[in-house]
């Protein structure tokens, strides 16, 4: 049997992008927004392409889930690397316990041995999903993996804390998000654009999959956060020490 | 209304953002007339259940099984704890532990979750919680359906409790030992000594960013700096990526967030994702050669120039006073 190793993706907005309420005071404005693959999931494409490279009968399978405009981050993957996609059409946003409902499915259909996704999506930075789903598998979790090294039945991974790296070992099938500091994702190339047009994207619905969307967070106003600060350019250090004098009960 | 605390500590002491996390939940029991109680788990943690218990009563799980923070078998104690005692809300402070640790605990409680909370309101007897999103371009305000509900607070957004005059109580719970998951090993932490206060504890921060060009200027300039007022140092991701300064110092979005008294941010140019670390500090000064770099938007105070002539500059006249 292939050792699978499952990627979910997000479509999120681009990074550089200016992110402005809409009107309704409920979604923020997408119009004038590019979406890429959250940052997080791109690394864990390029990590699972790393361990295709280096273990044999490896398949790498995307996961996208959204509605159908989610398909050219989809591609990239695949230009990537990735051997197949499967897009599961789903109402957008979808709360990190639905998506775990929707990947927790998938895992008991495909029987992965590793589901490797971003720790954070940079959209609504909630960084639940990944534990949940280990959590529902009842499969260890190794998150914000700084390093990742595999063997037959498991993985040593480094990860990224508050107080330092720590180590801990896990045995397969496992959960492991990603951070940042894992690898840095390829870019696709021409040769590998060219293919990824031939490779499939799977479609599959929420009732093939029998899940019923049972929300968990729901939003209930945007607010745009501006800063008030006055920004006073000062010419040098003695007047800065001044002002830090005069406004900080530090001294 | 019952609120349980997860307490993060490192063996010894109890984390300053638990506290916050406690005084977090005083407020949100404060509404309902209700109760806040922290739970302490590790091996041979007595000394930080009796600092918990200086705000209140605890709960103790305390078994070798739990030596280490593993998520598989702390996530299992603490839903279990949650359930035997019926909490309504299941808290901590935002960090690593508790993404890690609750996010579990989370999904083994129905996934009604709300993370990285900065503040609350009472609506028709829903609680509502703000959030940042979007690098903290935006605050959502979110309502969780479900119960119970699991949140992580800001510790920036919250502040430690007054001492009690009597401590609450300490009440052992049981660990089924046998019963909790043996998939991960805990290998060990890599922890850099380091004599400054850890950056989201201290009063003042002093960051460096791509500007700086060695792990010595940086020590000397960022570090001496921040040596002046007994300060943290911190760093922008460019100089965790090149290696220069250790993960645990990233103040942003995928890393530390701070408020202190003082920020001093040293040759960063304030990408939003640096920004929504460090913008609600009380006081921000900015360093940088660029006059157009982002962080001058956010900073209270800035000086254009050369970040090798000015921070010595700074030094030697603080040292001076």
């Amino acid at each position: 049997m292939s050792f699978l190793v499952l990627v979910p993706t997000k479509r999120v907005p681009d990074t550089d992008g200016v992110i402005r309420v809409a009107p309704d005071g409920l979604d923020v404005d997408t119009s004038h927004l590019s979406f890429v693959i959250n940052p997080f999931d791109a690394i864990a494409v390029e990590e699972a392409l790393r361990i295709r490279e280096r273990r044999d009968d490896v398949e790498v399978v995307v996961v996208g889930i959204g509605a159908a405009a989610y398909e050219d981050e989809l591609r990239t993957a695949l230009a990537m690397g990735a051997d197949r996609a499967i897009r599961v059409e789903a109402p957008e946003p979808l709360d990190p316990w639905n998506v775990s409902s929707i990947l927790a499915e998938l895992a008991v259909r495909l029987e992965p041995q590793l589901v490797l996704m971003g720790k954070q999506a940079v959209d609504d930075d909630s960084a639940q999903a990944g534990q949940f789903l280990a959590a529902r598998l009842g499969w260890p979790q190794a998150t914000f993996a700084s390093r990742i090294d595999d063997s037959q039945h498991g993985a040593t991974v480094a990860r990224e804390t508050d107080h330092g790296i720590e180590t801990v070992s896990i045995t397969f099938p496992a959960v492991i998000t990603t951070d940042l500091r894992l690898n840095e994702p390829r870019y696709a190339s021409l040769p590998g654009i060219l293919a990824a047009r031939k490779k499939p994207i799977q479609d599959i619905t929420l009732e093939e999959l029998q899940i019923e969307i049972e929300p968990r967070v729901e939003l209930v106003g945007l607010e745009q956060v501006s800063s008030s600060r006055t920004g006073q350019r000062l010419e040098n250090v003695s007047q800065l020490l001044e002002c830090l004098r005069e406004n900080t009960d530090l001294f | 209304m019952h609120v349980l605390v997860l307490a993060e500590h490192d063996g010894t002491r109890l984390r300053a953002g638990t506290a916050a996390a406690l005084g977090f939940g005083l407020e949100l029991a404060g509404h309902d007339g209700g109760t806040v109680t922290c739970l302490v788990l590790g091996e041979h943690v007595d000394g930080v259940a009796q600092a918990a218990a200086a705000y209140g009563d605890v709960l103790l799980g305390d078994h070798t099984v739990l030596a280490d923070p593993l998520a598989e078998r702390w996530a299992e104690v603490t839903a279990g704890v949650v359930r035997s005692e019926a909490a309504d809300i299941l808290l901590g402070a935002s960090s690593t532990f508790a993404r890690d640790v609750l996010g579990r605990a989370g999904g083994l409680l129905g996934g009604a979750m709300a993370s990285d909370v900065t503040g609350f309101r009472r609506d028709e007897g829903r609680w509502v919680w703000q959030r940042p999103m979007y690098a903290g371009a935006v605050t959502a305000s979110v309502v969780l359906c479900g119960s119970p509900l699991v949140v992580t607070v800001r510790p920036t957004a919250a502040q430690a409790p007054p001492h009690r005059p009597q401590p609450g109580s300490i009440t052992p719970v049981e660990i089924d030992a046998e019963g909790l998951p043996g998939l991960t090993t805990y290998l060990g932490l890599d922890s850099r000594p380091s004599h400054r206060p850890d950056v989201t504890e201290a009063r003042v921060v002093v960051s460096g960013g791509r500007g700086v060009k060695t792990t010595d200027d940086f020590e000397r300039l960022v570090g001496g700096l921040a040596d002046v007022f007994d300060g943290a140092t911190g760093s922008s991701r460019a100089l965790v990526d090149a290696g220069l300064t250790p993960n645990d110092l990233q103040v942003g979005q995928t890393g530390k967030v701070v408020a202190p008294e003082l920020y001093i941010a040293v040759g960063i140019s304030g990408a939003v994702q640096h920004l929504a670390g460090m913008k609600n500090s009380r006081t921000i000064v900015a360093i940088n050669s660029d006059p157009h770099a982002p962080i001058f938007e956010v900073a209270d105070y800035g000086i254009v120039g050369d970040l090798y002539d000015i921070v010595p500059e700074m030094i030697q006249q603080l040292d001076a006073d």
